[in-house]
């Protein structure tokens, strides 16, 4: 009983607040109920025994996803009421489209509910009995899909150095620290402090 | 009783909400990623509902990559959204001509 009235909870607050991610005024409100929805999607997920991609919601999507956007939204100076001007053109076009959307999927939920057609057997790959979701998602990750999770570190790696290529700029005007100059540099270069006698010349 | 059909309606409407959110904010480049964040949460529901259904846990190992390509698009478009405001000063959709393709 009770998880149904948790499935019902989670399920109408994500939906509601990704309604209000797409219509709200201010950009920092939209970031704001896209956490809301992240956090109620985990909680949908919790609710059927995915702890693992819960918890991966909530870390990735909560502590650096949306903390990224939340952060580039209040750093550009940005006026968001003209970029809001064709909100109301594009309205009745939107909404028919997502309609037509929405009712091919609930058609497709519904044959699919009527009888699946056979096109072959899916392998299934059941859990160890009595393991942890996340024992089982670790045994998955790091036998058989060991090299897809490599991949995966590289698409992260890749996506780190173009973001930091992209937006890292030269400024003029600042004496940054040169390394190299200063390995480079030897002990006849240096200046020194010396006291020379009267009459002796001095050593260049 | 909640069935798989609950969770794919859950996540169907989330979708559908995605993709109307990039039709109503066509100018506004932050809520359009916003939009296409919200439609791989769908897919992610939907990837994890038919993988707790069926028995078989390669549906969230693929949901956590499907999280990972997440997590990088978001990353370089907000780097590429950066520099094009840094160059232009104004971020509206319309204005991204320059390559007149």
């Amino acid at each position: 009983m009770i998880q149904i009235f948790a499935f019902y909870l989670f399920a109408s607050v994500v939906i509601a607040s990704g309604a209000f991610t797409i219509l709200a005024r201010n950009p920092v409100h939209s970031v704001l109920w896209l956490i809301l929805a992240f956090f109620n999607a985990a909680g949908l997920m919790i609710l059927i025994g995915a702890e693992f991609i819960a918890m991966l919601l909530v870390i990735v999507y909560v502590g650096a996803v949306a903390v990224l956007f939340l952060f580039v939204v209040m750093m550009l100076d940005i006026d968001f009421a003209e970029l809001r001007a064709g909100f109301m053109k594009n309205l009745p076009l939107g909404i028919a489209l997502a309609a037509v959307l929405l009712a091919e999927m609930i058609f497709g939920i519904g044959a699919w509910q009527a009888g699946n057609i056979a096109l072959g057997e899916h392998a299934l790959n059941p859990a160890r009995m009595g393991a942890s979701n996340i024992e089982a998602v670790g045994e998955l990750l790091y036998t058989r899909y060991i090299f897809l999770f490599e991949a995966a570190g590289l698409v992260l790696l890749v996506a780190m150095v173009g973001a930091i290529v992209l937006t890292h700029r030269k400024r003029a005007g600042v004496r940054p620290q040169n390394i190299a100059s200063q390995v480079r540099r030897r002990p006849e270069e240096a200046t020194r402090n010396t006291q020379p006698t009267v009459g002796e010349g001095v050593e260049l | 009783m909640i069935g798989i059909e609950h969770y794919l309606v859950v996540s169907s409407i989330l979708f559908v909400m995605g993709v109307l959110g990039i039709f109503l904010n066509r100018k506004n480049v932050i809520i359009i990623l916003m939009a296409i964040e919200l439609i791989l949460l769908a897919v992610n529901i939907n990837l994890v509902a038919f993988s707790v259904f069926l028995g078989d846990m390669v549906g969230q190992v693929f949901a956590m990559f499907v999280l990972t390509v997440a997590a990088g698009e978001a990353a370089i478009g907000l780097a590429i959204l950066v520099i094009y405001f840094r160059g232009r000063g104004t971020i509206a959709v319309d204005d991204i001509n320059q390559m007149k393709g």
